[in-house]
């Protein structure tokens, strides 16, 4: 018996989530709405008589005080029919997380015979709309084809997945297959696979005289795909630029894990093996971070997408080691722009603003639910991203020192642990390595999915307990490629077995090359010795988590998986993880040319500053900050938004992972892809020193301070996307490497251009560097507000006429040609000291001057401290190449590397000036008790004058969604 | 004298169960993390403590609603030992998740015991917020203290951070209101109304005042450092939220 409940709100009850769909309803510029009433639709199946179902409905379903409900179908739209009516249902195979919660409280009320529980949403849109309007704000708004999709009435439901699953050996016809067929067979079967890979397997399966199975394929294409194997950084790239030409044996090697091998420092732990890197914490604990991207199914579907991508990159520092504890994670978005009109959206794809709407409510639905503090991000607009925007997720682990390795041994259980497996996610790790294309969602549409985030903390609390009690050899997440990639990186260099019947499903029907590859989230695999088996699942029994042995690790070197017995592959590890052929690439980069910008000199900057405070990259995150749980654990020392109101820009986070020390841990970041328009090589320095200018402006130092690399870039088989690629990577050896920070771990994602029309848009190269830094003592940590009237205020660190990509320029409508450079020597002494005046406790106020340069780090720290500022231009420190460069805006707006505002007191003046010896600093002001900015230009004349109110608004309007 | 025994009960999505087992230890309990699954399969036994902490969290994911899950699991599973350790003068204290919980299970307000009197509910911005808000302890109408046992001797305004989407207070009517101002079960309101809760309410205690329910997090404001401008205003040893440990622990000291 199928019943159906409909929860609504009781009249006169204020209903914010029906405001909010109406104000989005606005954005996508259709006025007639006047209300939106939304309900939520339980639809139960099973034996279940009517007063069960009305005791689920009213003590279960329903809130006494503010809801009503509806029993089956009576009067359900009849006394809302005043307007349109539309229910969402999600799609066969999605999963719908609150059909498990529910199923086990219906359970807990004593009441059995549920078979099924789904949910729908049902809007009521009341006002006047044309049947246009209505279907853009289905379309747009209310649901997303990828996952969703409209309820027609008296449809038969659940038919889908009822059938079971019929065994039937598929092999694919490779050693018949011509060049034109291996190719055929690669795109068809979404393996992303190219010619001389295809080649390779097909040879290595005719020395067998055997055709492969389609799971043997898919398993090599998951081993191989780009997202696993970084072909491209491991490659042969053959380099050029300037007339030279240089060949480049394996990118990563040669730059990035160069740095690290050269500095050689003690206190790194493992790095770019595990899923994370890892470095030492204190006596007793090591700390681990891993940064990931889910690009692609975040511009299919936002809040699946960006949700499973930060439950992903959990799952990586769960995997790390024995495992860690996840304590913080840290989240950076590329968006297009948010106001772009809806007609110049591309075909196919969602508007920026749904795009981050959604991608910001996933994070936050997942990351909350967690229990990790989101205290650390940036959020990035370009028109480029807005055909594939970026969606990087980190987290920071700890664990105990004897925790940070594994091996798993030989005759140890393969245990599946955590979620079922479902039809979701399939070719999610072959999908991220191909180009986005308007027909993405329709052909890839099962490479998204929604997380359940309450599976994970499950998994999360239990997994951790076995750890303590060395209940297991090994661990490692589920990701991309699922079992596959899993089981197959752990017994690399062992051989295992797997029966893959025995993996629990999400429901029948699936075959064994699905079960196989499935990415369905929230699950991970261990390797544990048989005789702590029974320990570890009472763990996992205790706390209702499901736990399974699906096989074992052998020593034979072969991957063997049977369904049934019946052997569905029967692979030699050796040719899995070491038999694909190397790429070989060509790279070229040749210098931009972009227009000089000729900007006229003007006697006032006032509303040039408010106008760059605007900016989209620029203005108040806090938006997007308020809604994420940025202190659950109750670790943060130094929030994200900082200053006498709360809400000023903190340079980076701090938090401090044991109650009873003072021990902290520092992470910040440094993204900017305005610089790489004009040379990723530059783009990539200033990255690293902005990442460690936060470390630095917090109160850290550079001592055990590490960092991430994250690349996206366009389809580098393109040789001007790769040539970028690889200026950039020499850009993050030679500034790394000078300032004696090492990198501990990375990951790349090279396929986000975004073809329409056969035209492929690439997006802008991104390099996303994230530092983590530990701080012997938090309580000597600083804020970037202004804390006394009287105080000085110094600029530290020279300004270079280096407008090229500056925010001063974005709001000219221009990029430039001369981007700030770093000079690693100088900054590396600016750097030591700014940590010592810290350590002093000399500094009262500091902060890092990036995106609008001098004038938008004063007006900052002015209006988060609630003081006042009077600056003389002339004292800044500047190295003018000519004096035609020694002007005003330059000075203002220039976004050289390297500098610092700090502010310090009157009496610690002559300490302060003595520790600076033989650095640029000048003494450019004090902080004044008006509450205005009045920056004096260099002929002594005022050319900034605003209150601080004006400066603040300016800069939280844009967001103030 | 023991340290006073502290259950953190906890099960799927708790997540706020470690800090607040921390602040309960800096108070001076003997305090434990118990699933509870140990409670309803009688592994542990919840009359061998003395004071009950429901801490913060998406129990079940808060699917259906916020702390709805976790509250009928109670109700059916736990009712008649909790019944039994409140009437036998113990504590209890619900944060956030934990305070969703109690009253949706009807133990707060507890006017008429068993009965749902009120609700807390989404937001009036529709989504979850982060944010430090000033409380101001309920005095009552003749400036006599609220009932609540947790908050003896607490400042009349203290700092603490919310962090829910559903924390909006609703009583049922402006009986359940009346009735909770008469019997002095108020024990928080907001200065600056942050998720549109009726009359201002954050947190609230039964009709003994031993039963406390508050959506803001003390837990989160026991060390100097958590305080969101301690750059600014000094380094505390302690912040405002550990006073109300330290009055549970004194309370059960003192009393049992």
């Amino acid at each position: 018996m199928e019943w159906k409940i409909e929860i609504r709100n009781r009249k006169g009850v204020f209903n914010p989530l029906g405001s909010g769909v109406k104000k989005d309803i606005l954005d996508l510029g259709i006025s007639g709405v006047k209300k939106v009433n939304v309900s939520q639709v339980f639809i139960i199946f099973g034996d279940i008589t009517e007063s069960d179902i009305k005791r689920i409905a009213g003590e279960l379903l329903v809130d006494a005080i503010t809801e009503e409900y509806l029993l089956g179908t009576e009067g359900l739209a009849g006394q809302r029919a005043k307007g349109r009516v539309v229910g969402i249902a999600y799609n066969p195979g999605v999963m719908d997380p609150v059909e498990e919660s529910a199923r086990k409280a219906i359970k807990d009320m004593g009441i059995y015979g549920v078979k099924s529980l789904r949910t729908e949403k049902k809007y009521f849109i009341e006002g006047k709309i044309t049947e246009n309007d209505f279907r853009n704000i289905c379309e747009k708004l209310l649901y997303n084809k990828v996952i969703q999709h409209v309820v027609k009435e008296r449809k038969a439901r659940r038919a889908e997945h009822s059938n079971g699953y019929k065994f039937k050996l598929i092999t694919v016809d490779l050693l018949g297959a011509d060049d034109k067929r291996l190719t055929k067979i690669s795109r068809d079967g979404q393996l992303f696979l190219n010619l001389k890979e295809m080649a390779q397997i097909k040879n290595h399966f005719k020395k067998l005289n055997r055709n492969p199975t389609d799971c043997e394929l898919e398993t090599i294409a998951q081993t191989w795909s780009e997202h696993c194997g970084h072909k491209t950084f491991r490659g042969v790239i053959e380099y050029k630029e300037d007339g030279k030409r240089k060949i480049i044996d394996n990118l990563l090697k040669n730059t990035i894990m160069k740095v690290t091998s050269e500095l050689k420092k003690p206190w790194c732990v493992s790095v770019f093996k595990d899923n994370a890197g890892i470095i030492r914490f204190d006596e007793d604990d090591n700390i681990c971070f891993k940064v990931e991207t889910h690009n692609h199914p975040s511009a299919l579907e936002p809040y699946g997408g960006s949700g499973t991508g930060i439950g992903g990159v959990i799952r990586d520092i769960l995997g790390v080691g024995l495992g860690a504890k996840p304590i913080m994670n840290t989240d950076v978005f590329c968006f297009g722009l948010p106001d772009t009109a809806h007609k110049n959206v591309p075909k196919g794809m969602l508007h920026p603003k749904r795009i981050m709407k959604g991608v910001v409510s996933g994070v936050r639905d997942y990351g909350n639910r967690m229990g990790i503090p989101t205290a650390n991000g940036a959020v990035l607009f370009d028109e480029r991203y807005i055909g594939n925007p970026l969606v990087y997720c980190g987290t920071v682990g700890i664990m105990p020192r004897d925790k940070s390795f594994k091996a798993a041994k030989c005759g140890d259980l393969i245990v599946a642990v955590g979620g079922r497996t479902g039809r979701d996610g399939i070719h999610g790790a072959t999908f991220s390595s191909g180009e986005l294309t308007h027909e993405s969602e329709t052909v890839s549409g099962g490479a998204v999915q929604i997380g359940n985030p309450i599976t994970e903390k499950k998994l999360t609390d239990t997994l951790l307990k076995g750890r303590d009690k060395n209940l297991y050899t090994a661990v490692t997440d589920c990701g991309a490629g699922g079992f596959s990639s899993a089981v197959g990186e752990m017994g690399e260099d062992l051989g295992a077995e797997v029966d893959l019947e025995k993996a629990p499903l999400k429901y029948k029907g699936l075959s064994y090359t699905e079960i196989w590859i499935s990415e369905a989230q929230e699950r991970m695999i261990l390797s544990v010795p048989r005789e702590n088996l029974k320990e570890l699942m009472d763990i996992f029994k205790k706390e209702d988590v499901e736990a399974v042995v699906i096989g074992c690790f052998t020593s034979n070197k072969r991957l063997k998986l049977r369904y049934n017995g019946n052997v569905v592959c029967d692979l030699d590890m050796e040719f899995l993880h070491g038999g694909i052929p190397r790429f070989e690439r060509k790279a070229v980069w040749a210098k931009p040319a972009y227009k000089e910008c000729e900007i006229k000199d003007k006697k006032d900057f006032t509303q040039d500053l408010l106008k760059i405070l605007s900016s989209w990259n620029v203005c108040s995150k806090e938006w997007v900050i308020r809604q994420y749980d940025h202190e659950v654990q109750g670790q943060s020392v130094l929030k994200p938004l900082v200053g006498i109101e709360n809400d000023g820009p903190g340079d980076a986070s701090i938090i401090r992972p044991k109650f009873n020390s003072k021990k902290g841990i520092i992470i910040s970041n440094g993204i900017n892809p305005r610089f790489g328009f004009i040379d990723p090589y530059w783009m990539a320095a200033s990255c690293i020193d902005e990442a460690l200018r936060q470390v630095i402006a917090v109160g850290g130092s550079l001592n055990k301070t590490a960092l991430l690399d994250n690349f996206c870039w366009g389809n580098t088989d393109k040789p001007d996307r790769l040539g970028s690629l690889v200026r950039a990577s020499f850009g993050c050896y030679d500034i790394a490497k000078t300032y004696g920070i090492p990198f501990i771990s990375g990951k790349d994602s090279l396929n986000n251009e975004y073809s329409v029309h056969g035209e492929s848009i690439a997006i802008p190269c991104t390099l996303l560097i994230s530092a983590i830094s530990v701080m012997d003592d938090v309580t000597k940590a600083i804020t970037m507000d202004l804390k006394e009237k009287g105080n000085l205020i110094y600029i530290i660190g020279e300004t270079k006429d280096e407008m090229g990509g500056s925010h001063y320029n974005l709001i000219n409508n221009c990029i430039g040609n001369n981007a700030p450079i770093v000079d690693a020597k100088k900054g590396l002494k600016i750097f030591n000291r700014i940590s010592e005046a810290a350590r002093l406790g000399l500094l009262r106020a500091c902060h890092d001057l990036s995106e609008g340069g001098i004038a938008c780090a004063l007006a900052e720290m002015a209006f988060s401290g609630g003081f006042g500022i009077e600056a003389e231009l002339k004292e800044a420190p500047y190295e003018a190449k000519s004096s035609k460069a020694k002007r005003d805006n330059i000075i203002l707006f220039s976004e050289s590397n390297t500098r610092f505002i700090a502010e310090v007191r009157k009496q610690d003046k002559n300490k302060f000036e003595n520790l600076m010896k033989g650095i640029p600093i000048g003494l450019i002001g004090q902080v004044a008790g008006k509450k205005d900015l009045k920056i004096y230009g260099l002929s002594s004349r005022k050319i900034v004058d605003t209150s601080l109110d004006k400066l603040k608004e300016a800069w939280q309007k844009p967001l103030r969604w | 004298m023991r340290k006073p025994k502290v259950i953190v009960l906890r099960t799927a999505g708790t997540n706020c169960d470690n800090e607040t087992h921390v602040a309960f230890k800096m108070a001076g309990a003997d305090s434990e993390l118990v699933h509870i699954n140990e409670l309803a399969r009688d592994e542990k036994f919840l009359k061998n403590f003395q004071i009950l902490a429901i801490p913060g969290g998406f129990t079940y994911g808060d699917d259906i609603a916020s702390g709805k899950i976790l509250a009928n699991e109670i109700k059916y599973k736990l009712n008649a030992d909790l019944k039994n350790f409140i009437n036998s003068g113990k504590l209890v204290i619900g944060i956030c998740n934990g305070f969703q919980a109690l009253v949706k299970a009807g133990i707060l307000p507890g006017i008429n015991s068993g009965t749902i009197e009120s609700t807390l509910s989404f937001n009036d911005s529709g989504s979850f917020i982060d944010k430090w808000t000033y409380l101001k302890k309920e005095t009552g109408n003749r400036n006599t203290e609220t009932r609540c046992v947790w908050t003896k001797g607490l400042k009349e305004t203290i700092y603490l951070p919310i962090a829910h989407g559903e924390g909006k207070f609703i009583p049922r009517d402006s009986d359940v209101l009346n009735q909770l101002r008469k019997n002095k079960q108020i024990v928080f309101k907001y200065i600056d109304n942050p998720n549109g809760s009726i009359d201002d309410i954050a947190g609230i205690c039964d009709t003994t005042g031993r039963v406390l329910g508050m959506m803001p997090h003390p837990e989160r404001h026991v060390l100097g450092t958590q305080h969101p401008r301690w750059t600014r205003e000094g380094l505390k040893e302690r912040g405002d939220g550990f006073m109300i440990f330290k009055n549970g622990i004194d309370y059960i000291k003192e009393k049992l």
